[in-house]
Formats: C-alpha cells, sequence, structure tokens
C-alpha cells in the first residue's frame, strides 16, 4: 500500500480509538470534576465493561446481536451501581481527601483486576459484533491513463467500526445534553463549581458524588463494551485506556468537557498515525513525558482556561 | 531507661535480632529474609519522602531500576566488577531522582502524585524501548563470577544475608539519625504545615529537593544490592507495581516511623509468599490492604503502637 | 530614628478586585506600629507582602533601605523579620521545645539553641511545658508558643498577625506586658481588632480602609479622627 491510503486508514482506526477514549475520558473528567477525585481504578471499570459483555454474549444464545444488545445495557448498570457501592463504602468514609482517595483507587484497581483474574481467568476472549459488514474504501491514484479510482488492497472499514464511531458521538451529545438541559446536570455543575455553597442550597451532595462516581464509571464500561468485538475482553485490558484517558483529561484541561473531548479526538488520531511512523513503545513513552511536562509547566492543561 | 536509650535498645535490638536469626531459620525463610531486608530497606528510603516530608511518590521504581540497571548495566556492558558498579547504581539513583525533583517539587499533592507517576512510567518504558541492552520484560541474569565482591562470593546464601543485614542495619540507622537530626525535625514541620516553615525562614524546595535525592539514593542502593545480591535484573522491578509496593509496606508497618518500613514489608512480604500458593491473583491480597489501610489504620502498625503506647517512637 | 521597613506603592489585585492599593508606609526602627481596618480591609494582604508570602501586583518593599520585593520569604524571615499567623500553625506533632527549636536554629546552631528555646518559653510563660507535644495545649496556650516562636527568632522586625484572638482576659494581659518588655528593642508591627490592646501598646496606629492607608497618627489622633471613626470604629456593622 502507498503512504496516502495507509493514512487514511490509520485515521480511521484513530478515530474508533477516539471515539472509545473520548466516552473513557469523559467519565474520568466527570469524576475528577465534579468530585476532586483522581479515580486510579477507571482503566477496571472499562475492563469489567468488556469482560461482563462476553459473559453475557455467552450466556445468551442465538444472534450476535441479542446478547451484544443485552451487554450494551446491562454492562454499565452492572458497573455503574458497583462504583456506587464502591464509592459510598470507600470514597465517602475518606471525606474524599484527595491523596487518600488515591491509594485506596489503587487498591480497588487490585481488587477488581485480580478478582477478574480469579473468575474468568487469564485469557483474551473475543465477542462477536452484532453486525460486521466489510467495506471496502476507494482512493484516487494518478495513473498512465490519468486520475483514477482504485480500490486498494486491505483499504477497508467494518460496518461495526463505523457504528462504534456513530455511538459514541451519540452518547457523547447526550451527556452534553445531561449536563446543560437536566436538572441532574444542574446539580452537578452547582456541586462542581462549589460543594460547600451546593451543600447550604440544600443539594444532597454525598448522593451527587455516589451517582457521579457511578456516571463516570458507566461511560467507561459503555466504551468497554463498544471496543470487545474490536479488541476482546482481558482482565488487563485496563492499562491502556486509563493511561490515554489521563493523557486526554490532563491535556485537555482538568474537568473541562470540551477541552477532554477535544483532547480524546487529536490523542485518538494522532496515536493511530504516529503508530505507523513510530514504534508503540516510543509513542507511549512520549506521551507518558508529556502528560508529566504539562501537569508541571501548565496544570490547567493545553485547552483549559486559567480559572481561579 | 531514658528515652534516647530505649530507642537506641529497640533499634539495634532489632539488628542484633536479624543478626541471630541467620544462625537458627531454615533455609527458606533464610533467604526471604535476606530478600525481606533489601526490599526494607527501599521502604525505609520511600519513608523518608513519604513518612517524614509528607510526599507521596507513586514513582519510586524509577530509583529502584536506576540503581539496579546502573548497577546491572555497568557489570553486563562496562565489564565494571560489583564496587564500582553499586557505586554506578547510587549515582544514578541520585542524578535520577535530583533530575525528577527539580520537575516535581514544582507541583504538590495529587499534581506530584500523577507527575512522579508519569515519568516512572515513562522510564519503565524506556527501559523496554531499550531492550537490546537491557533485555526487557525478560531481563539479564548476572552471573555468579561477577557477583564477587572483595573475594566475597555474594551468590552464597550465608553471604548474601549478611550483605542485606549490612545495607538494611545501615539503612535504617541512617534514617533514625536522620529523624533525630534538626534536618530531618525540619522535613517533620514541612510534613506538618510547610507554609509555617517557610515563614521560620527555611528554603522548603532544598530541603524537599534533598529529601527526594537521599530517598531516591537510598531505594537506588536496595535496588543494586537486589540485582547483585540475587543476580538478575529486570524491568517489571521498573513498573507500577514496584512503585505502589514501598507505599504499601510503609502505610501498613507505619509512614513516619523508624521501624515501620521493616515491619510493614515483613508482613506484606509473607502475606504474598502465602497466598501465592493458593492463587495467582495474589495481588489481590495488596489491593484488599491498601483499602482497608486507607479506611481503617492510615497511621499503620507502628504508628498505632506510637499513639496508644508509645509516644516518643521516632 | 532610621527607617526598618517601607513600602512604595504596594498593590495587589485579586481578579480585578483591589485588595490593596498604592500603599506607602514607613515602620521607623523600634517602633510598636498598630495596623487596624474593618475586615476586609487588605491588613493580612499587606502584611504578606512585607514578609514575602504572597507577591505584589506593583510597588516596592524596603527592608533596612535595600529593595527586598524579588527576595522569596525565606530569605526575608532570615534578614531579621518574623511573621506569626493569624491561624493558629505550630507544628502540633512535635513538642513544644521542638517547635521553638526549630525557630531559633535558623539563627543558632549547636549548644547555643537549648538556652534561647528556654528563655523563649519562659517569656510566655510554657517553660514547664516544653516536653508536651504542640497539638495538646489548650488553644490559648498554642496562641502564646507561636508568639514564642517569633520571639525564638530575635527578630528586628516582629509581624504579629491578631495575637490575641482567642485569648482569655488573663492571657491578654501577660501578652500586653510581654510586648511592653519587648518595646524599644523590637520593631513590632501589630495587627489587631482588640482596640484596648491596640491603644495600650502601640506607638503609632496605621488605619486601612478598602486597601487605602486612611489615616496615621498616634493613639490619641486616631481615637480623635472624624474619618477613622466613621469607617471603622463606628462603622462595624455597616462594613459587610
Amino acid at each position: 500500500m502507498d503512504l496516502g491510503p495507509y493514512i487514511l486508514l490509520a485515521s480511521l482506526e484513530g478515530a474508533i480509538t477516539a471515539a472509545v477514549l473520548s466516552l473513557t475520558a469523559v467519565g474520568l473528567s466527570l469524576v475528577f470534576g465534579v468530585m476532586r477525585v483522581v479515580n486510579i481504578a477507571h482503566g477496571e471499570f472499562f475492563m469489567l465493561g468488556a469482560v461482563i459483555a462476553w459473559w453475557i454474549a455467552h450466556s445468551f444464545g442465538g444472534h450476535p446481536a441479542i446478547g451484544f444488545g443485552v451487554a450494551l445495557v446491562a454492562a454499565p448498570l452492572i458497573v455503574g451501581a458497583l462504583a456506587i457501592a464502591a464509592d459510598m463504602t470507600i470514597l465517602k468514609r475518606l471525606n474524599y481527601d484527595p491523596e487518600r482517595t488515591i491509594v485506596a483507587t489503587i487498591g480497588l484497581l487490585y481488587i477488581i483486576q485480580q478478582m477478574t483474574l480469579m473468575g474468568y481467568g487469564p485469557d483474551a476472549r473475543p465477542v462477536e459484533a452484532p453486525f460486521n459488514t466489510r467495506l471496502a474504501i476507494p482512493w484516487v491514484e494518478y495513473g498512465a491513463d490519468g486520475w483514477a479510482m482504485i480500490w486498494p488492497w486491505g483499504l477497508g472499514t467494518t460496518s461495526y467500526k463505523l457504528a462504534v464511531i456513530g455511538a459514541a458521538v451519540v452518547l457523547l451529545c447526550g451527556v452534553w445534553l445531561l449536563m446543560s438541559r437536566t436538572r441532574f446536570g444542574l446539580v452537578m455543575r452547582a456541586t462542581q463549581a462549589d460543594r460547600d455553597m451546593a451543600q447550604v442550597f440544600g443539594i444532597p451532595v454525598e448522593r451527587v458524588y455516589a451517582l457521579v462516581f457511578g456516571l463516570g464509571a458507566a461511560l467507561a464500561a459503555l466504551a468497554g463494551v463498544l471496543i470487545v468485538p474490536i479488541q476482546q475482553a482481558h482482565y488487563l485490558m485496563g492499562a491502556d485506556p486509563l493511561l490515554l484517558s489521563f493523557i486526554v483529561v490532563i491535556i485537555g484541561g482538568l474537568g473541562s468537557l470540551p477541552g477532554t473531548v477535544l483532547a480524546a479526538v487529536l490523542i485518538g488520531l494522532s496515536d493511530g498515525i504516529i503508530s505507523v511512523f513510530f514504534s508503540p513503545t516510543l509513542a507511549k513513552i512520549l506521551a507518558t513525558l508529556l502528560v508529566g511536562l504539562v501537569l508541571v509547566f501548565r496544570p490547567q492543561g493545553l485547552f483549559g482556561a486559567r480559572s481561579e | 531507661m531514658s528515652g534516647g536509650a530505649r530507642v537506641i535498645a529497640l533499634h539495634g535490638g532489632l539488628i542484633a535480632l536479624l543478626f541471630v536469626l541467620q544462625f537458627v531459620l531454615p533455609a527458606y525463610h533464610h533467604g526471604n529474609l535476606a530478600r525481606i531486608m533489601v526490599l526494607a530497606s527501599y521502604a525505609v528510603g520511600y519513608n523518608i519522602l513519604f513518612g517524614y516530608t509528607g510526599l507521596l511518590s507513586l514513582g519510586h521504581a524509577l530509583f529502584f531500576a536506576a540503581g539496579m540497571y546502573g548497577m546491572g548495566l555497568g557489570i553486563q556492558h562496562l565489564g565494571l566488577t560489583p564496587a564500582p558498579a553499586l557505586v554506578l547504581g547510587l549515582v544514578a539513583g541520585a542524578v535520577v531522582s535530583g533530575g525528577l525533583a527539580l520537575l516535581a517539587l514544582r507541583t504538590t499533592g495529587v499534581a506530584f502524585m500523577i507527575v512522579t507517576l508519569m515519568f516512572a512510567q515513562a522510564g519503565y518504558l524506556t527501559i523496554l524501548y531499550f531492550g537490546e541492552y537491557t533485555r526487557g520484560d525478560e531481563g539479564f541474569v548476572i552471573q555468579q563470577a561477577q557477583r564477587v565482591l572483595w573475594g566475597i562470593d555474594l551468590s552464597d546464601p550465608g553471604n548474601r544475608y549478611f550483605a542485606a543485614l549490612i545495607l538494611f542495619g545501615s539503612c535504617l540507622m541512617l534514617s533514625l539519625w536522620l529523624v533525630r537530626a534538626p534536618f530531618g525535625k525540619v522535613l517533620v514541620a514541612i510534613r506538618e504545615n510547610e507554609e509555617r516553615v517557610r515563614m521560620l525562614g527555611y528554603d522548603i524546595f532544598a530541603h524537599k529537593l534533598l529529601a527526594m535525592i537521599i530517598s531516591g539514593t537510598i531505594a537506588a542502593a536496595a535496588g543494586a544490592s537486589y540485582g547483585l545480591l540475587f543476580g538478575y535484573a529486570g524491568a517489571s522491578f521498573a513498573s507500577v507495581q514496584y512503585s505502589i509496593f514501598p507505599l504499601l509496606w510503609v502505610l501498613l508497618g507505619g509512614a513516619g516511623t523508624v521501624l515501620g518500613p521493616f515491619i510493614g514489608t515483613l508482613f506484606m512480604f509473607y502475606l504474598i509468599d502465602l497466598s501465592s500458593g493458593v492463587t495467582t491473583a495474589y495481588m489481590l491480597i495488596a489491593g484488599v490492604a491498601l483499602v482497608l489501610l486507607t479506611l481503617f489504620a492510615p497511621q499503620g502498625l507502628m504508628g498505632e503502637l506510637r499513639r496508644r503506647v508509645w509516644r516518643g517512637l521516632p | 530614628m532610621t527607617t526598618l521597613l517601607a513600602t512604595r506603592g504596594l498593590s495587589k489585585h485579586f481578579a480585578g478586585l483591589r485588595a490593596v492599593e498604592g500603599v506607602d508606609f514607613d515602620l521607623p526602627q523600634g517602633e510598636v506600629r498598630a495596623l487596624i481596618g474593618p475586615n476586609g480591609a487588605g491588613k493580612t494582604t499587606l502584611v504578606s507582602m512585607i514578609c514575602g508570602r504572597i507577591a505584589p501586583s506593583e510597588g516596592q518593599v524596603f527592608f533596612e533601605g535595600r529593595d527586598i520585593t524579588a527576595l522569596p520569604a525565606h530569605k526575608r524571615i532570615m534578614l531579621g523579620m518574623a511573621y506569626t499567623f493569624q491561624i493558629t500553625s505550630v507544628f502540633a506533632g512535635l513538642s513544644v521545645g521542638e517547635n521553638v527549636a526549630l525557630a531559633a536554629r535558623r539563627r543558632l546552631k549547636g549548644a547555643k539553641v537549648t538556652p534561647a528555646v528556654d528563655d523563649a518559653l519562659a517569656r510566655v510563660g510554657l517553660l514547664d511545658r516544653k516536653t508536651q507535644e504542640a497539638g495538646d495545649l489548650s488553644y490559648g496556650h498554642q496562641r502564646l508558643l507561636e508568639i514564642a516562636m517569633g520571639l525564638a527568632q530575635s527578630p528586628r522586625l516582629l509581624i504579629l498577625d491578631e495575637p490575641t484572638q482567642g485569648l482569655a482576659e488573663g492571657e491578654i494581659a501577660e501578652f500586653k506586658a510581654l510586648i511592653r518588655e519587648l518595646a524599644g528593642k523590637t520593631t513590632i508591627l501589630l495587627i489587631e481588632h482588640n482596640m484596648s490592646v491596640v491603644m495600650e501598646l502601640a506607638d503609632r496606629i496605621t488605619v486601612l480602609n478598602f486597601g487605602e492607608v486612611l489615616a496615621e497618627g498616634t493613639p490619641a489622633e486616631i481615637h480623635a479622627n472624624g474619618a477613622v471613626q466613621t469607617a471603622y470604629l463606628g462603622g462595624t456593622h455597616a462594613s459587610a
């Protein structure tokens, strides 16, 4: 394949990374923005989404779309409920102290990951996509007969991959509507702006925190369900989304939703394209260094406005 | 006994006990204890920054690995003998911790934790990236012939135990001396109220910088010794897990107590050792311990002892 | 008398809010000066800029004629300033003696530390509590410990931010005696709400209102000043 089609393919793959990453990172960003909690276990909620999707798809026979459809609804609900339970039993009792909650979520990370290892095992297992039509993509090239449309071998995608991108866009719009148009969104924003003031105005802050933590986890789980037909479910698969979400949230400006989505698209796309030219390890080294340096020199993020 | 004499008796007593134990322990526990003493030295280093200065680093594996690879690569690729290789490991640890400190100390709290985590992760990935020299995840073995220090074969269990005891004893005494010295008191004061210390005329940044270099260099000493005594260097020692371990050990034993790191390492080592006989998911123990400690015993074992029984315990 | 501390055009703006605006302030050596003003007048902001806790938006600070505007806080302390906090900030986990020793060790080394610590503690009446943990002291005693830390620094300029807040009547009387003993030897800048303390101790008073110097003079002059009456003494209900 020539470089042109190759980059187009890389951008398509990058768009899928970006779609899944936006969902995961928005979940992390919500939790950080509203609760000021850095959730190190966030990647494990993503992994749980994928593993539960496998488990549900495996339990339901028949057309793959049935199991997948159930998983799409059930997995985020189960994971969200688990997260709410974790919030009420652990984070709330720590009074959301920033440093202690980080240590506790590290513990939570190992608990979820190792319990999955015990229950689900060390294997990577696939889930069949509900629909998976191959779509070839044409490319225009200047040849002996002038401009011609060709169908390079290997340049293509599947209907499912496009659907993932579509689903992510719809879900992100949903989150935006939830934040900007509903009462719950208003309550969340009020709590984010000033926790004590919200409490004074009768907002049940603790309940809001529990719901936000559940919502953040559910978004990660949803991303996990969406990715599992492409990537397989494995008990260690939470590490990469966690790292990438961190990069996105920190570069996008801590707690800013538009910044987070913008950064997710940029990181997702460039991840696809950079890995064409560099080794993935080098790309990851550069990305982690970038996050560290952004936190040191521009803690409000590259896109975030200077506030306070 | 006066407070000072009791302190000396307690800490000297532990070292004497460890000295005697080598003659009575069965081989399996003898080997374990040598390993625990080296890892506890790592925890002692971590405790200086976390327990006494109040800076929670999630990236100490970088310093442990700097020592281990400084020593290991020195032997493997520069053909050094153990003594200069150990020095190279220590220098690597001091340089890396000083460098990271200059960046990370511009941040505080949560940002400091994430910055140290990120740079340590970058260090881990760098070890993988240069797999040609470091052998990546697989790691490399340091041959028995390369582990003879001043005519003493460090692969022999008896010598190894003794070397580990010397390392641990020095780290423990250094830490005890440090926290009783004026410099250590300033660190504790910084932990309690940084702004007040500044307004007493102390240069906070310089004190934190020095604390981080001392902490990182002790971690590097432990890493270099671990590689030399057990004959192996691998990338897993640079992974996030090895940054979490000292935090866990120190939290369990009691942050800001001199003996806490050893007690925590001892307990956690045996907990994980016992559970790994039952399941591959032995890190579950670590996770549960982290959550329970943060929830119910943030002071750790020695911290509780200090609170209830012996208030002056250093 | 030589001027120990001076500010010229010192201002601090927080996101458009003028907390302190163009303050010219001179403090001669050896004087006890009180800084008063309604809540939010910018008193703590002003002294925070003087001792380097926050950077000014504009203006300069001079100490013994030297421009120290760019100097970090800890270096200003080493020049001979001391600042005691409005909110009690002793090191709760350390002993009373160690708290004062931390302050004393910036200028003394080795065997000279202990006598200096004992002296400072004796002057505030806490010597018998030297080995107690500071966190176990009563609130009033913690305030006194805070002052002892300031004394142990043996500063040329001692800045006290509301030192009598929360002290009992008897303790306030002891505090007054302590300051009278220091007066003349040490230059003192005192932020204070308790008017009896101000009137009895201060050589001169500076009144701050809305970030600007409203008046300056002897206690008698300030007492008679109509503008001060309106802004401060009579304005306590008016200021919101």
